[in-house]
């Protein structure tokens, strides 16, 4: 162990692992330790036996298949296809290390049921979604949102969406509430109704990243690792190590010292590392964190595809909140074995909403979305508290990360991870074109 | 000094190379990039510096009508402290773990092994190899040949004992993984495994162009 380094980064989840990628590639003597004996904390994909005795403390049973043949996420997320997270693991050549698969479709709950939101104008025209009085109005919305272009005040109809609400869009538009539960839920994927009273600007982005991210590979927008969604701090831990990072797992971190306020160095096992700043999650700070909510997360196996899917191997459905009358959307993502993240004939299904009244029993926020599962093997519930750190880090050099969302993608994660980024070197994470490649890879 | 370092493949017709990913392991010093830099350049450098990190080589080599494109990856970061991603193995057909044999082995992964042995990372499809290196230091020996033969044959391990600087029994290693390694199986499940990859996406081929890709057999 040596004793000096740049950046001690305590955690391997995927802020974390991509912000030692970063750092390790420009050069920084980076160690990077987990308390866990495996890689990804909070994002970290786990065997059954890992699973069974993280959540039931016993083993699992051997009906369901063999342990290694599970690649179970703790944090339902998939990634947007276009979005800013595939930009960076271009822009780190992380794709290398990486398979990625499609999500085979995308639903949203509405009167009772699911539908597939179209990924064509031909299902568009077939979709149950809207009405046949609605459709027109919905195109002309369609067509407004592909023409606006911020520059051209003769493409903006009257609305500067930097100052008008969506309130105002959809009235201008005629739209009804089911509509625009579907255009603000199902396609800007906003997690309740805030956005309605904001600028439309932030929802009009979602809605391009949405679509932009459809037409890339046609059945969703998503794609997601195959696996499982530990891969992916894996794939940036690797780039770390091969640009010299150090890595230790198993590793209890037994003090974080200061000195006059100012992060020097950890103690772990009776050694000290000394670093000049630190970077971790909440978990190893939690006297400099603030709890912000509470996310209830349902793991359940099952046996089945889910029910009206179309035995979809995967899929994600959206249950918007005023559909089931709730303060948050719920949220359904279903993989597979054809992810190689279950035995084949298994399928697991991660349901999860914000936790409106911490005093209830958690399962019960997300009933909605259970019963849209069909019979379920095994169900294991986790309710995640959700922390942002206290201050900057510019004071103590202590650079805390966001815990993980209730979003569906991990377009806040890089939010964060640009952020940190900013606030520990100074400077703008410009993702553009790839890092150099190292001349002996291929 | 050996010359077993296989002349370039030039006959034709030339068979299609079967990929094999195979992961170095073993403490530091032992003379893992040292058997690399042999296998794959038949040289030897007298004061190697650490690995910083970890490299990646290939190597091409024959074995009786086949071509075997060996992928190495030769790590540090991650597996000093034995905290080797699963990412690392879990594509990788074959291992190697070397440990210097003018020392006593304290390599954990080799504890991790003996103690847990189905807990290891490589499943029996995997082929591992231990390596005892630095035979040329004969007369510094510490650990028994016939010690390390028997916790390999106890283990299901390949075992060799060879010396990067002289060059002896290294090609060996990696011709002994070849001829275990099932290559038939190895391009059946690829293209099996291609043709099940229905809904596969290529980041490399498509992402910053925005063009929608297919299939992932290049
Ligand atoms: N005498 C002798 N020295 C060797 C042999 N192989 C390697 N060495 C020497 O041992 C030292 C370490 O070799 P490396 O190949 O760098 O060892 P390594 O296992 O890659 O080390 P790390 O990258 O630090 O993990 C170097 O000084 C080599 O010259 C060998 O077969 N015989
Ligand atoms: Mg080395």
């Amino acid at each position: 162990m040596d004793q000096q380094y740049d950046v001690i980064i305590l955690g391997t989840g995927l802020t974390e692992c991509i912000l030692s990628g970063l750092l390790s590639v420009e050069g920084k003597k980076v160690l990077q330790i987990d308390r866990n004996e495996y890689y990804g904390s909070s994002t970290a994909s786990l065997h059954l036996n890992q699973l069974y005795s993280k959540f039931k403390g016993d083993a699992a049973p051997e009906a369901l298949g063999k342990d290694r043949d599970y690649n179970v996420d703790l944090i339902p997320k998939f990634a947007m296809a276009s979005g800013e997270f595939v930009n960076i693991l271009y822009h780190t050549d992380v794709t290398r290390y990486l398979e990625f698969k499609q999500i085979a479709g995308s639903y949203v709950y509405t009167n009772g049921q699911i539908s597939k939101v179209p990924t064509s104008t031909t299902e568009a025209a077939l979709s149950p979604l809207l009405s046949l009085l609605e459709k027109p109005r919905a195109k002309a919305f369609f067509e407004f949102i592909q023409n606006y272009d911020f520059t051209n005040p003769s493409t903006h109809d009257g609305l500067d969406l930097n100052t008008a609400t969506m309130r105002e869009v959809y009235a201008k538009f005629g739209l009804e509430s089911g509509t625009q539960d579907f255009i603000g839920h199902a396609l800007a994927l906003e997690l309740n109704d805030e956005y309605i009273d904001k600028p439309a600007r932030a929802t009009y982005e979602k809605i391009c990243l949405y679509v932009n991210s459809l037409a890339m590979y046609g059945k969703s927008p998503y794609i997601y690792p195959v696996y499982g969604l530990g891969e992916l701090p894996q794939g940036f831990a690797r780039l770390s190590a091969i640009h010299g990072g150090t890595y230790m797992l198993n590793k209890p971190v037994d003090e974080v010292l200061y000195e006059n306020g100012k992060f020097v160095g950890i103690k772990s096992e009776g050694e000290t590392v000394k670093a000049n700043l630190v970077i971790g999650d909440a978990s190893y700070f939690q006297d400099k964190v603030k709890k912000v909510g509470q996310v209830v997360r349902v793991i359940c196996i099952l046996n089945h595809p889910i029910p009206d899917t179309g035995d979809a191997d995967s899929v994600q459905i959206v249950i918007p909140q005023n559909q089931i009358g709730r303060a948050h959307d719920i949220y359904i993502a279903s993989v597979s074995s054809s992810h190689n993240v279950t035995p084949s004939g298994h399928h697991i299904a991660i349901v999860s909403t914000l936790v409106t009244n911490p005093t209830t029993d958690a399962e019960s926020e997300v009933a909605a979305g259970l019963a849209l599962l069909g019979p379920i093997v095994e169900k294991f519930v986790h309710v995640d508290d959700l922390y942002e750190p206290l201050s900057s880090g510019a004071d103590d050099q202590v650079f805390i990360s966001k815990s993980y969302d209730a979003t569906s993608h991990f377009e806040t994660t890089c939010a964060d991870v640009k952020d940190l980024y900013k606030r520990i070197t100074g400077v703008e994470l410009k993702v553009e074109g790839k890092v150099a490649k190292l001349k002996d890879e291929e | 000094m050996s010359t077993n370092q296989q002349p370039p493949t030039t006959s034709s017709p030339q068979p299609k190379p079967v990929q094999v990913k195979l992961v170095l392991l073993g403490e530091a010093a032992v003379g893992k990039s040292s058997l690399v830099l042999r296998f794959v350049n038949n040289e030897f450098h007298e004061n190697k510096e650490p690995t910083i990190g970890a490299a990646f080589l290939t190597q091409k080599c024959r074995l009786e009508d086949k071509i075997i494109k060996f992928e190495i990856w030769d790590t540090a970061g991650q597996e000093r402290f034995a905290s080797l991603a699963p990412m690392y193995y879990r594509n990788a057909q074959a291992a190697v773990v070397a440990y210097d044999i003018t020392k006593q082995v304290s390599c954990p992964f080799l504890h991790a092994l003996s103690k847990t042995p189905q807990k290891h990372p490589f499943k029996p499809k995997h082929y591992i190899a231990l390596v005892g290196n630095k035979l040329d230091l004969e007369s510094e020996r510490t650990v028994p040949t016939e010690e390390a033969q028997a916790y390999a044959t106890e283990q299901g391990l390949l075992f060799t004992e060879a010396s990067a600087k002289t060059g002896e029994y290294v090609m060996e290693v990696f011709t002994e993984i070849a001829k275990k390694i099932p290559l038939e199986q190895l391009l059946a499940s690829r293209s099996r495994w291609c043709r099940a990859g229905s809904g596969r996406v290529d980041l490399n081929q498509t992402a910053g162009s925005g063009a929608a890709a297919g299939g992932c057999c290049q």
